[in-house]
C-alpha cells in the first residue's frame, strides 16, 4: 500500500489521539481522531467499495497511524468517478458509531423489549442451529425465510438455499423498485435492473416523476444528472413537491398525488396525435401500436387537466420538448415506485412513452448493461424445494418475478400455503421497511425463531431472540461486485481497519452457521481469500491486483444499438409491446388506464415521503457525522396551508393517521415548495429502538403511519402513498 | 503571487452536503460546528419558486474586516494565495472578528480561539483541491487563482451570469456564485 506523509499548512492543535480498538467503546472524539495530518503521522491507504447505501461505489479509505481517517472515491470505478456522495464520506462515522452492536445477544425477555444478555459466538450460532434443525424437522426447510439486503447478503443466501428454503425476499423488490421492473419488462422485455441503465449524462432532455435526484443520492444518477444540467439539458419535473430537481427544470409540473397515469396517457396522446413519436423505431420494433393507439385516444391533455391539474397547453408544451430531443429524451423510471398499488402498469406507462421516444438502446436513452465473466465458486447443488415458495400462493400474482417480503409475513400470519417459523434478517430494518408494522410484529410474534444481523441495535433487532453484530464493510470482505453496468468492472470489498469489538464479517458467520447445520460442504474454502483468489483466477484475473487497486475494469463493448449492439426483446412477440397480450390473457388491462386516487378525508393531507442525501433508510441516523448534517425529519407542510391552520415553521406536531395511528413529536417546515393537499417527510427517522442513542424518538416514522397499503394486482408491490394524516400541535 | 478564490455553479449543486462532511473528515471541525455550510434560497409562491442552493464558507476577502478588526494579529493574510487564515496560538478568543464578518463565517473552537475555512491550505500546498472542491459528487465548485486570466475560475466568471454575497458590505468577497 502507498505510504504518504503530509504536513499541515496551520497547526493549531494536537494530532490524533488513539482509541482503544476493543472494549469500552464510549463515543471517540471524531474531530480529534480526523485531524489533519502532522508531519511523522503514518497514512496508509487501502481500495474497497462503499456499503452505506446498495450503490457499492468504489473507494479509497486512508487511516492515520492505523486509526480510520477518511473515505475518498476511487478514481479508477466507473460509479463513483473519484467522489462518493455525503454518505460515503461520512462512512468514517459507521466505524466510529457509538451505537454498535459490539457481541453477540440472546433475548432474556419478552420479544420487542430488547433485553438481552451477551453470549459467545459458539453459544449464538449453535442456538440458532438448533432451533433451525427442529424446525426443519417439524416443518420442513421451507418454514425458515431470509430478508436481506446487499451484496452483504450473498453469502446468508447460499446458507439457506443449502438448508433447503426457497424463502428468501428483500423489501428492495415488493417495496421499492419491483413494480418498476415488472413493467418494464413487460414492454421492453427487460427490467431497468441496478444501477439504472439511464444514460443521464447523454439525455438532452430528462424528463423526472417524482423521481428526486440529488436528495435521492444515486452517486452515478446523481453526478450524471449534474453532467446534464452543465451541458444545457432540458429538464421536466413532475412532483407534488418543489424537489431539489424541480429547482434545476426548465418546466416544473405540480402534479396532483396520484395522477401521473392520467398525465403519462396525455402525453403518449399527443406524441401519437402529433406524429412527434419515433416512427421508424415504433415500425421496426414494436408491437400492437394501432390498439395501443385506438386505447390511447380519449385522452386528450383536456381529459388529463381536472384529473392532474396540469394544464393542457403545459402537457402540449412538455410533450413536444420531450419529442424535440428524442431519441436522446429520457423518461426517468425512477426507483423508489411503489405508491398506489397500480405501480407496475404506471412503470409500464413510463417504458411506453420511451418507446415512442426511441430512448430504449439509444444513447440519452437507456445503455445495455454488460459485464465480465467470473465464474461462481463450485458448490454442491442445492436440495430441491418440493413446496416451492411461499409468498405467492397459486401465482396470485402472476407477474411476480421476484420474492414478495409482505407474502412471507402473509404466510407466516396464516399458516398458508404453509407455516413460516422462522426468520433470519440480515441488515434490512423491517420495521421502516414494511408496511404496517402491527402486522409485522404478529407475524414475529408467531414464529419459533427470530435472528438479526446488524451493525445498530435497530428497530428489527429489538425483535430477534438472536442479534448477531457484524463487522461494517470497512472492516471485512465480502463477495467480489461483478457489475452490470455500461463500462464492465469487478470490485474487491476488503477490510481498512480491524472492528472496534466482537463483531464478525456475514461470511464468517454464513459459514460457521453452515457448518454447525452439518452443510459445512457448501463453504468448501478455508477463509475468504482462497474464496475470492479461486473465483478471480478461474476468470483469469488476479487477487493481489484487486487488492491493490480496488478495481478490474474490462473491455467496452456495445451498449447501444448504432454501436452494433443487436435490438433483442425478450417479450413474448419479440418486440416492444405497446398492447401486451400477455396482460390480456391475464385478465390486466394491455394498455395501462388511469384509475383516480382516494380523496384526503376533510382536514387531512396525503402522506409523502423520500429521501435525504446523507441518509440511507433507517440505517444511518445513528452515524455521527451524518447524524450531524440532518439529525430529525421535518413534515413539509404549505405555508399557506400552515399559516390557515395555526402552525408555524419549528413547532413540533404530531402526525395522526386515518386508523388513528399517531407519530413522534416532528418539526413543521412551512413551505411554498409543497402543494396544499399533501404533506411530505424525509424515510428513516422516529426510531423507536432504545439503543439507538441520540436517533431514538428523534422525528418521526413514516413507515409507522403507514398502516394501509394497495398491493399491486400483476406483482404484489406494496403501494405507500395512500395514508392520509392530519396534524396536532405537540403541547 | 497568487490570489485564490473560489466560483461555485449553483445550477448544479444539489444541496448534498458532501462538501461540509467531507471538510469535517478532512479537518478538525469538533462537532455542532462547520466551516461550510448550504443554503437553499427559494423565491415565489408555489408553483412559480425559484431556488438557489449555495454551498456557503469564509469568502478569504480582499478587504477582510476581521483582519482589520484583530487586537492581535491572529486573524491575517496569508502571502500564500493571500487567503484569510487564523494563528490559533495568537488568537485570544475576543470574537471581534466573528461579529465583523458578514458572512457568519467564524466560530469560537471549543480550544478558545477562533476558527474558520482554511481554503484546505494544507492540501493546497500538495497541489490538491480543497476538499470539498475534490469530493463534490456534481463537481460545481471550482478553486484557483482569480488573478490569473487563464484559469479556470477566472475564466468562468468571465463566461457566465453571477453573483457575490453582501457585495454592498464593502468586503470584495473572492467566493463566486454561478447562476
Amino acid at each position: 500500500m502507498p505510504v504518504l506523509s503530509r504536513r499541515r499548512f496551520l497547526k493549531i492543535s494536537s494530532g490524533a489521539v488513539g482509541l482503544t480498538a476493543a472494549g469500552g467503546f464510549a463515543g471517540p472524539n471524531l474531530s480529534e481522531l480526523m485531524a489533519a495530518p502532522v508531519p511523522g503521522d503514518e497514512i496508509r491507504t487501502v481500495p474497497t467499495f462503499c456499503d452505506i447505501c446498495f450503490w457499492k461505489c468504489g473507494a479509497i479509505a486512508y487511516t492515520k497511524n492505523g486509526q480510520l481517517w477518511k473515505v475518498e472515491g476511487n478514481p479508477e470505478d466507473p460509479l463513483s468517478r473519484g467522489r462518493l456522495c455525503p454518505r460515503g464520506t461520512g462512512g468514517v462515522g459507521a466505524h466510529y458509531d457509538p451505537q454498535r452492536l459490539t457481541a453477540p445477544l440472546l433475548r432474556r425477555e419478552k420479544r420487542g423489549q430488547e433485553e438481552w444478555v451477551e453470549v459467545t459466538w459458539d453459544e449464538a450460532l449453535g442456538f440458532i442451529a438448533e432451533k433451525m434443525q427442529v424446525i426443519k424437522k417439524t416443518h420442513g426447510p421451507e418454514a425458515m425465510a431470509l430478508f436481506s439486503h446487499g451484496i452483504g447478503g450473498t453469502f446468508f443466501k447460499q446458507a439457506f438455499k443449502a438448508y433447503g428454503t426457497p424463502n428468501i425476499a428483500a423489501p428492495s423488490y415488493a417495496q421499492c423498485r419491483g413494480p418498476r421492473d415488472v413493467g418494464f419488462n413487460l414492454t421492453f422485455g427487460e427490467g431497468v435492473s441496478t444501477p439504472e441503465r439511464t444514460d443521464i449524462r447523454n439525455a438532452q432532455c430528462l424528463t423526472l416523476i417524482g423521481s428526486h435526484l440529488g436528495e435521492n443520492m444515486h452517486n452515478t444518477q446523481v453526478q450524471e444528472f449534474a453532467e446534464a444540467i452543465e451541458k444545457g439539458a432540458s429538464i421536466i419535473v413532475v412532483d407534488p413537491r418543489f424537489s431539489i430537481a424541480a429547482s434545476k427544470a426548465k418546466y416544473y409540473l405540480p402534479i396532483k398525488p396520484g395522477t401521473d397515469m392520467a398525465l403519462l396517457l396525455a402525453w403518449m396522446n399527443v406524441l401519437v396525435n402529433e406524429e412527434l413519436y419515433d416512427k421508424p423505431y415504433v415500425e421496426e420494433y414494436g408491437f400492437g401500436f394501432e390498439a395501443f393507439q385506438a386505447e390511447i385516444a380519449p385522452y386528450t391533455p383536456e381529459w388529463a387537466y381536472p384529473k392532474t391539474g396540469i394544464t393542457p397547453r403545459m402537457i402540449r408544451d412538455t410533450a413536444r420538448e420531450m419529442a424535440r430531443y428524442k431519441p436522446a429524451s429520457l423518461v426517468h423510471p425512477g426507483r423508489h415506485v411503489t405508491w398506489y398499488g397500480d405501480d407496475a402498469q404506471r412503470s409500464r406507462a413510463i417504458a411506453l412513452l420511451n418507446a415512442l421516444l426511441g430512448s430504449w438502446g439509444r444513447k440519452g436513452g437507456f445503455w445495455s448493461p454488460v459485464s465480465m465473466d467470473v465464474p461462481g465458486y463450485p458448490h454442491p447443488p442445492y436440495p430441491d424445494s418440493e413446496r416451492g415458495k411461499a409468498d405467492n400462493p397459486g401465482h396470485k400474482y402472476p407477474f411476480a418475478d421476484g420474492a414478495l417480503t409482505t407474502g412471507i409475513r402473509e404466510a407466516t400470519l396464516t399458516g398458508e400455503p404453509y407455516p413460516i417459523k422462522g426468520w433470519f434478517v440480515y441488515a434490512t430494518n423491517l420495521m421502516q421497511a414494511l408496511p404496517n408494522r402491527e402486522e409485522t410484529i404478529r407475524a414475529i410474534q408467531g414464529l419459533d425463531l427470530m435472528v438479526v444481523v446488524d451493525v445498530i441495535p435497530s428497530e428489527i433487532a429489538g425483535w430477534a431472540d438472536v442479534v448477531l453484530p457484524e463487522s461494517i464493510y470497512l472492516e471485512r470482505h465480502d463477495d467480489l461486485n461483478v457489475e452490470w453496468f455500461r463500462d464492465p468492472f469487478i470490485a474487491l470489498r476488503q477490510p481498512v481497519v480491524e472492528s472496534p469489538a466482537d463483531q464478525k464479517p456475514n461470511w464468517w458467520m454464513a459459514r460457521e452457521l453452515a457448518k454447525k447445520l452439518g452443510l459445512g460442504a457448501y463453504f468448501p474454502w478455508n477463509d475468504i481469500h482462497e474464496y475470492l483468489d479461486q473465483r478471480l483466477q478461474a476468470g483469469g484475473y488476479s487477487l493481489a491486483d484487486l487488492e491493490q487497486h480496488g478495481i478490474i475494469r474490462g473491455d467496452k463493448q456495445p451498449v447501444f444499438f448504432d454501436e452494433g449492439l443487436v435490438p433483442e426483446f425478450y417479450t413474448p412477440s419479440g418486440k416492444i409491446e405497446f398492447f401486451s397480450l400477455q396482460l390480456q390473457e391475464a385478465g390486466f388491462d394491455p394498455v395501462p388506464k388511469f384509475n383516480p386516487p382516494a380523496e384526503p378525508p376533510p382536514g387531512h393531507f396525503r402522506l409523502l415521503y423520500g429521501r435525504a442525501p446523507m441518509h440511507s433508510f433507517s440505517r444511518t441516523q445513528t452515524n455521527p457525522l451524518l447524524a450531524e448534517m440532518m439529525e430529525e425529519n421535518e413534515v413539509w407542510l404549505n405555508a399557506d396551508i400552515a399559516r390557515r391552520l395555526g402552525f408555524e415553521s419549528g413547532q413540533y406536531v404530531r402526525l395522526k393517521n386515518q386508523d388513528g395511528v399517531v407519530s413522534n413529536p416532528i418539526r413543521v417546515k412551512a413551505t411554498q415548495r409543497i402543494r396544499g393537499d399533501c404533506v411530505y417527510m424525509v424515510h428513516g427517522f422516529g426510531h423507536t429502538a432504545r439503543g439507538l442513542g441520540k436517533a431514538y424518538l428523534k422525528g418521526a416514522s413514516d413507515a409507522q403511519l403507514i398502516t394501509r397499503y394497495e398491493t399491486d394486482p400483476l406483482m404484489g408491490g406494496s403501494g405507500m402513498n395512500v395514508n392520509f394524516v392530519s396534524l396536532e400541535l405537540e403541547a | 503571487m497568487a490570489r485564490f478564490g473560489m466560483v461555485i455553479d449553483t445550477t448544479k449543486c444539489v444541496a448534498c452536503m458532501d462538501c461540509v462532511v467531507a471538510c469535517k473528515t478532512e479537518n478538525e471541525v469538533p462537532e455542532g460546528l462547520c466551516r461550510d455550510w448550504i443554503v437553499q434560497e427559494v423565491k415565489g409562491a408555489f408553483p412559480e419558486l425559484q431556488m438557489e442552493i449555495r454551498s456557503e464558507r469564509c469568502n478569504h476577502c480582499d478587504n477582510p474586516p476581521c483582519v482589520d478588526c484583530c487586537p492581535t494579529g491572529a486573524s491575517h493574510v496569508e502571502p500564500l494565495g493571500l487567503t484569510v487564515q487564523v494563528t490559533g496560538d495568537v488568537c485570544i478568543g475576543c470574537k471581534a472578528c466573528l461579529a465583523s464578518c458578514p458572512y457568519d463565517a467564524r466560530y469560537i473552537h471549543p480550544e478558545g480561539y477562533a476558527d474558520k475555512c482554511t481554503f484546505c491550505m494544507h492540501r493546497v500546498v500538495e497541489g490538491l483541491e480543497p476538499a470539498c472542491v475534490a469530493v463534490c459528487p456534481t463537481r460545481c465548485m471550482y478553486f484557483g487563482d482569480l488573478d490569473d486570466p487563464n484559469s479556470q475560475v477566472s475564466r468562468l466568471i468571465r463566461s457566465r451570469k453571477g453573483h457575490t454575497l453582501l457585495p454592498e458590505a464593502g468586503t470584495k468577497p473572492r467566493i463566486h456564485f454561478l447562476t
